[in-house]
């Protein structure tokens, strides 16, 4: 149960001309799994290794239910950093590592081995802790090192790219259950990612961070229908960005004229909306309904992707194959960009 | 094809075995002879009498042998731990950091396996005289730093460029104080370079003769010392008794670490790495 404020912090390695982490500022509520998003090399991981007390922060303050912890040492802080390569002890068996943090807590060996044996249970392993760590898959790794944090039960568990070892029919599993045990034993849940996928998955909230700065704080939603700019609506496989003028709730650009939403964004700027978001075959006479030429179709399995120019632009379509079948490049389509689905972005 | 490999790769595995023993071992069989000799004249393949007489001299308490082993064995053991104590910090340093002037502290490091100990000890002497470590235990266990550092540090330096500091913040992140860190997590994964490196080291410091003569000044009587005052004298059969004395430690040794110097453990093959 703990509140975890961010402020500010920043971090500057030596001879290093530009900071990391440029003065993030996040509030994370208490029970929350939170996803920290961002492209390798982001800071993502030095933020975690700052609340976990594995690096000085250059500036900035990190608090536990509003006490600064920063002067705590690693071991003190109530923190469990789960790394992305596991880094299960190859010396002690699957039972000696889960039992590792409770060992360390100098409780009594028959308390551990009947918590190990309960841990075990929670992650599905019940007959594995007699196995030495290199005898396990890497999905069994990964749940080995989920239970050897959550035995301790920390305040705050951070997560280092959770699923990204994970093959495909693994991943939802594994999301399942640390989101069920994270759900069940309320712990505040910090984790960090470069799949913008693994993060809307698996998260309450997502924090995206590019270059080193906190772009946008929002639930997964949010970055679909509400980016904040271009960089973050591209981060989140946005494609269609038309420049133009927002006033009273109409556009003007190369598209001609469209109905925005109430309260939509007013200025110079770029208008943006999802590829999957647009309406195909719609009547002519809808409310924003374009003619558009298909330039290229090409087909994702589930789903279609379609080029379409319209005047001089050219716009992404995502839909249903079934749809768009018998339709081929040259053909020409109605699309419509109800007014719900437009995103003004201006500066 | 494999099979032809395998017959090739067993045969030169044969081949160096007998090599190894013909250099190794062989030399010591007329030593072992000679100890139980009671006289052994040219031309006779093996001698006409024996006689345990030798050992019997060895084992007394007027050859000053058994007081001399245990001596050896103590200086050899505190040469060892210190070099422990030594190389372990410093090859993590070499093995896993980079830092301005690295290159100089390697070279200074393997300076003593490079350049002769007599030409250092002389320099190494006035200062001990200066400190009054000369002719005392403590000094011939400090001189014999200088050629035991290098292995130790050496082979301590390889398992660190392949040792994975993470399961260190892992262990910290878990709970434990950065002594039980070592003692948990660090120290078991670096045991098998400690093994192998104080191997090194004890046996380099049990071989020395130039060291301890000049720093001992006579008075710490080592068993190469006391061996080469036999063998001076010509007292063959009482060289060979203690010799055979003196190669135990080494072939004991061996024995028990054999698993780590098969080169299946990363302790040796280390070496290459910094």
């Amino acid at each position: 149960m703990t509140h975890v404020s961010i402020k500010e912090l920043t971090k500057v390695y030596p001879g290093a001309s530009e900071p990391s982490l440029d003065r993030l500022s996040l509030e994370i509520p208490t029970g929350e799994l939170t996803a920290l998003l961002g492209p390798s090399g982001c800071g993502k991981t030095t933020t975690m290794k700052m609340i976990a007390g594995l690096l000085e922060p250059t500036s900035g303050d990190v608090t536990f239910d509003g006490r600064s912890i920063l002067k705590d040492k690693p071991e003190n802080r109530g923190v469990v950093m789960v790394f992305q390569n596991y880094l299960l002890f190859p010396y002690m068996s699957v039972a000696e590592n889960i039992g590792f943090g409770l060992k360390m807590r100098k409780k009594d060996p028959e308390e551990i081995k009947r918590r190990v044996g309960e841990m075990l249970e929670l992650v599905k392993l019940p007959d594995l802790g007699k196995r030495k760590p290199s005898a396990l898959s890497g999905g069994q790794q990964q749940r080995v090192a989920l239970a050897r944090a959550l035995i301790v039960q920390p305040n705050v568990l951070l997560l280092d790219e959770p699923l990204s070892n994970l093959d495909a029919h693994l991943r939802f599993e594994m999301r399942d259950l640390i989101r069920s045990l994270q759900q069940e034993m309320g712990i505040t849940t910090i984790f960090v990612t470069h799949d913008q996928e693994e993060a809307v998955v698996l998260a309450d909230r997502v924090a995206l961070i590019l270059d080193g700065r906190m772009k946008q704080y929002d639930v997964a939603e949010a970055f679909y229908k509400r980016p904040v700019d271009e960089a973050t609506a591209r981060f989140f496989g946005g494609q269609n960005f038309i420049a133009g003028t927002a006033k009273d709730a109409v556009f003007e650009g190369s598209f001609g004229r469209l109905q925005l939403p109430e309260g939509a964004n007013q200025g110079n700027g770029v208008l943006t909306f999802r590829p999957e978001n647009v309406l195909l075959n719609s009547e002519p006479s809808a409310v924003n309904s374009l003619e558009a030429t298909i330039s290229d179709k090409i087909y994702l399995g589930t789903q279609t992707r379609l080029k379409v120019r319209i005047g001089e632009e050219v716009a992404d379509v995502i839909s249903n194959p079934s749809d768009v079948e018998g339709l081929s490049p040259g053909d020409t389509i109605t699309l419509t960009l109800p007014p719900g689905i437009l995103w003004m972005l201006t500066s | 094809m494999s099979t032809r490999e395998s017959l090739i790769t067993r045969n030169f595995r044969v081949l160096t075995g007998l090599v190894l023993i013909t250099w190794l071992i062989l030399p010591l069989i007329p030593l072992a002879i000679w100890s139980f000799a009671k006289g052994w004249f040219f031309p006779d393949l093996l001698p006409k009498t024996w006689s345990l007489r030798a050992w019997e001299y060895a084992m007394s308490d007027t050859a000053g042998v058994v007081d001399s082993l245990w001596l050896t064995i103590g200086i050899s053991l505190a040469a060892t731990v210190l070099s422990i104590l030594v190389g372990v910090p410093a090859g993590r340093a070499l093995g896993m950091y980079k830092f301005r002037g690295k290159e100089i502290v390697e070279l200074m490091i393997l300076a003593p396996t490079i350049v002769p100990g007599i030409a250092v000890v002389l320099g190494i002497h006035s200062v001990f005289i200066f400190m009054g470590l000369n002719n005392s235990i403590p000094g011939v266990i400090l001189v014999h730093l200088v050629p035991t550092l290098p292995y130790m540090v050496l082979v301590m330096a390889g398992i660190f460029a392949n040792y994975d500091a993470s399961f260190e913040a892992q262990a910290r992140s878990l709970g434990a104080s950065p002594l039980k860190t070592f003692w948990y997590v660090t120290l078991p994964a670096i045991m098998p370079g400690i093994i192998v490196g104080g191997l090194f080291a004890f046996l380099v410091s049990w071989s020395q003769y130039i060291l301890t003569l000049l720093i001992g000044g006579g008075r710490v009587v080592t068993l190469p010392l006391l061996l080469f005052n036999f063998a001076t004298s010509g007292r063959n059969d009482i060289t060979g008794a203690i010799g055979m004395i003196y190669i135990l430690p080494g072939i004991i040794i061996l024995l028990l670490t054999a698993r780590h110097l098969s080169g299946r453990s990363g302790a040796v093959g280390g070496f290459g790495q910094i």
